[in-house]
């Protein structure tokens, strides 16, 4: 929110209305911590915040390279298939001959090739869009298609179990107390609002969505960029990868970040990037990611059926976007 | 980048790379075809196609509802799951017989279309947003009316005729579709819906300007992806027996994926019923020719590799269009 270049009137009078209509997201994120902490029972608890945080992590560690790729005007349906290639090779790198014998590399490596891997996926798809002017959404489907593909082939579609408590750190380990994947979603989270608000790059971003042919005119790298950003959506889902199979144990290309891409979207959405580009905000995208969870959590603490719970989301996340929609001055 | 593109090109050489688009996918079609009754004995078999022409059908009725929403530059999320809620409310009331099941299912599948049209033309959200909305609604309710199981049709009726049984030998279903695709191909060539669909599509304002009738058009265009998909999850739970809540994942991106392969713009404005349907066989038909393929023995490929194959096919289709636009920009 906060990092959302926007141009206002300076000294204009303070409009209520507008401001809820502006951080409708945050005001309902809060509105609803107030309504848990007076109803839902046991709410405020450090287990409580965990349960949330750590389900919530891998959603908006996707949703922020989605925010930027969706600054870029674009959009990355293939982040759910990354993390279920990323998911397939580390468990295969680790339980190698080599990673047995090696426990140290092979833990080393499950970590980096997995993801390294997610972003040259990503940077395909950056290419792929560029180079031959593909729309977004079909460049990204094709590896949305394949990818899980891929994945399925590594793995013959089996699945792996494992027990790693090296590897399994990053999704079961905690740093004074704090789930280890929090504090990789809240880094995450700061280091792309920092690029989007006061780097170079960050502001290409911007550009490149705002006015493409005016951000190429003014010597923006325009491909460069946007290959940048998917490459980039590409290492977060591959990240999220990790922490999902790192989660369950156990790594099975068939679920692993199945549905992944909707997420992240409703989340980058709710929390008030617009989908046409040039503006951007990834602690909005926290925010709707939070926002998402807690009421979904919300519902099933409150014993409300899971369908339902379906079906409120649907609402919440058409809700926020119209709310945003009329907050525009158009 | 590829939208400013598109619109930047005059409406001719959009016209053309469509065009192209759309030959090419025919040819492959062609050549698949032959491919594979060149090289399978059974290939051309009764039962091969029939089978075949079975199982697409519902993926052909999503398609031809996202065809139109599409080219209305538009896009719809919901189309699985509204199926899947569609074969629930159909499953529910099989047991009164044919037409209440059918009818149930298209109601259903009006109302998630309905409610997506009202959110894109009322409230004014994106499309995706609207019907990624829509696809979660459709989604719970379908789980919540069948309590997360699936709901076994009755098989007093002759509701099951609908997905198993045959007419004049071709599958019901079959039928369904070409009725589906011969109403699409005239509402879109001789009805003034199809022609405002794609004024709407092409320049929304320009459309606006002449009066027409922008926010209707793109309201019906979203009814109509509603009942198809509605008319699908009938058809689903015709065929397997069952009302499936939890079907539907991930067809709506086959859908897109076969109206692309058809040559529609995703820009909306120019489209094609007739290769969408096109696009649709050759997508079905790939993962047909796999089986056949493992068949033969000489190779031994999962299943898993059909999702592979189909996403470099989408690609190379994806890449020859784009070398034809550069063709045709060249020559103009």
């Amino acid at each position: 929110m906060a990092d959302a270049p926007t141009i206002g009137r300076k000294g204009a009078s303070f409009d209520v209305a507008a401001f809820f209509r502006r951080y409708a997201a945050l005001t309902a994120l809060i509105v609803l911590l107030a309504f848990n902490f007076a109803v839902t029972p046991n709410f405020a608890s450090w287990q409580t915040l965990n349960v949330n945080l750590t389900q919530v992590a891998t959603i908006v560690i996707v949703s922020v390279g989605m925010t930027l790729v969706i600054a870029t005007g674009g959009i990355d349906l293939s982040v759910g298939s990354l993390m279920a290639i990323s998911g397939a090779l580390a468990p295969m790198i680790f339980l190698s001959s080599f990673g047995l014998s090696y426990p140290a590399l092979g833990n080393a490596l499950a970590f980096v090739a997995p993801v390294a891997i997610a972003g040259m996926f990503g940077l395909f798809n950056g290419w792929f869009i560029t180079r031959f002017r593909v729309q977004p959404i079909v460049g990204t489907l094709v590896m949305f298609i394949a990818g899980r593909g891929i994945g399925q082939v590594l793995t013959n579609g089996n699945l792996q179990a494992f027990k790693n408590p090296t590897f399994q750190f990053i999704g079961l380990g905690r740093v004074f107390g704090v789930p280890c994947q929090v504090i990789i979603m809240l880094a995450l989270v700061a280091a792309a609002a920092w690029t989007l608000r006061s780097t170079l790059f960050g502001r290409q971003i911007l550009s490149v969505g705002g006015n493409e042919r005016a951000a190429w005119l003014s010597g923006v790298p325009v491909a460069s960029v946007k290959r940048w950003v998917y490459a980039i959506s590409g290492l977060c889902a591959g990240i999220a990868g990790l922490v999902v199979v790192s989660i369950n144990s156990s790594s099975d290309a068939n679920l692993v970040g199945l549905g992944m891409e909707l997420d992240a979207i409703a989340a980058v959405a709710v929390g008030g990037t617009p989908f046409t580009g040039g503006q951007a905000t990834v602690v909005g995208s926290l925010i709707g990611a939070l926002l998402i969870q807690l009421v979904r959590y919300t519902l099933l603490a409150n014993g409300v059926p899971d369908a339902a719970a379906l079906v409120v989301k649907g609402a919440i996340i058409a809700g926020a976007v119209w709310s945003q929609q009329r907050g525009k001055p158009t | 980048m590829s939208a400013a593109t598109a619109n930047a090109a005059p409406p001719g050489r959009r016209l053309s790379l469509a065009w192209a688009a759309r030959q090419r996918v025919v040819i492959a079609l062609v050549l698949l075809i032959l491919f594979g009754a060149l090289r399978y004995e059974h290939f051309l078999g009764a039962y091969n196609v029939l089978s075949v022409l079975r199982y697409n059908s519902m993926f052909a009725l999503t398609s031809l509802g996202m065809c139109f929403v599409i080219m209305g530059a538009g896009i719809d999320l919901s189309v699985g799951t509204t199926a899947a809620f569609a074969s629930v409310v159909s499953a529910l009331l099989s047991p009164y017989g044919l037409f209440p099941g059918l009818l149930g299912g298209l109601g259903a599948g009006l109302a998630v279309g309905a409610v997506n049209g009202f959110m894109v033309t009322r409230m004014n959200i994106q499309p995706f947003i609207a019907t990624l909305s829509g696809m979660l609604v459709a989604s719970g309710s379908g789980l919540l009316l069948a309590h997360n199981q699936s709901v076994s049709v009755s098989y007093d009726t002759d509701f099951t005729w609908l997905g198993q049984g045959d007419l004049l030998g071709f599958p019901t279903p079959a039928w369904i579709a070409a009725a589906a695709y011969v109403y699409g191909s005239v509402a879109l060539n001789f009805l003034s819906f199809g022609r405002y669909v794609l004024a709407v599509g092409g320049n929304e304002e320009a459309a606006r300007l002449m009066g027409l009738p922008v926010d209707r058009v793109k309201f019906l265009t979203y009814v109509q992806s509603g009942v198809f998909a509605g008319l699908a999850g009938v058809i689903l739970a015709a065929q397997f027996g069952a009302g499936q809540p939890a079907e539907g994942v991930g067809w709506e991106l086959f859908s897109i994926a076969a109206v692309v392969v058809g040559g529609t713009l995703l820009t909306g404005g120019v489209g094609s019923v007739a290769t969408t349907l096109a696009g649709v066989l050759l997508l079905g038909l790939i993962f047909n020719v796999l089986n056949f393929e493992n068949g033969l023995g000489w190779i031994s490929l999962s299943a898993y590799w059909q999702s592979v194959v189909r996403g470099v096919f989408l690609m190379v289709v994806v890449m020859a269009s784009s070398g034809a636009a550069r063709r045709v920009a060249r020559s103009a």
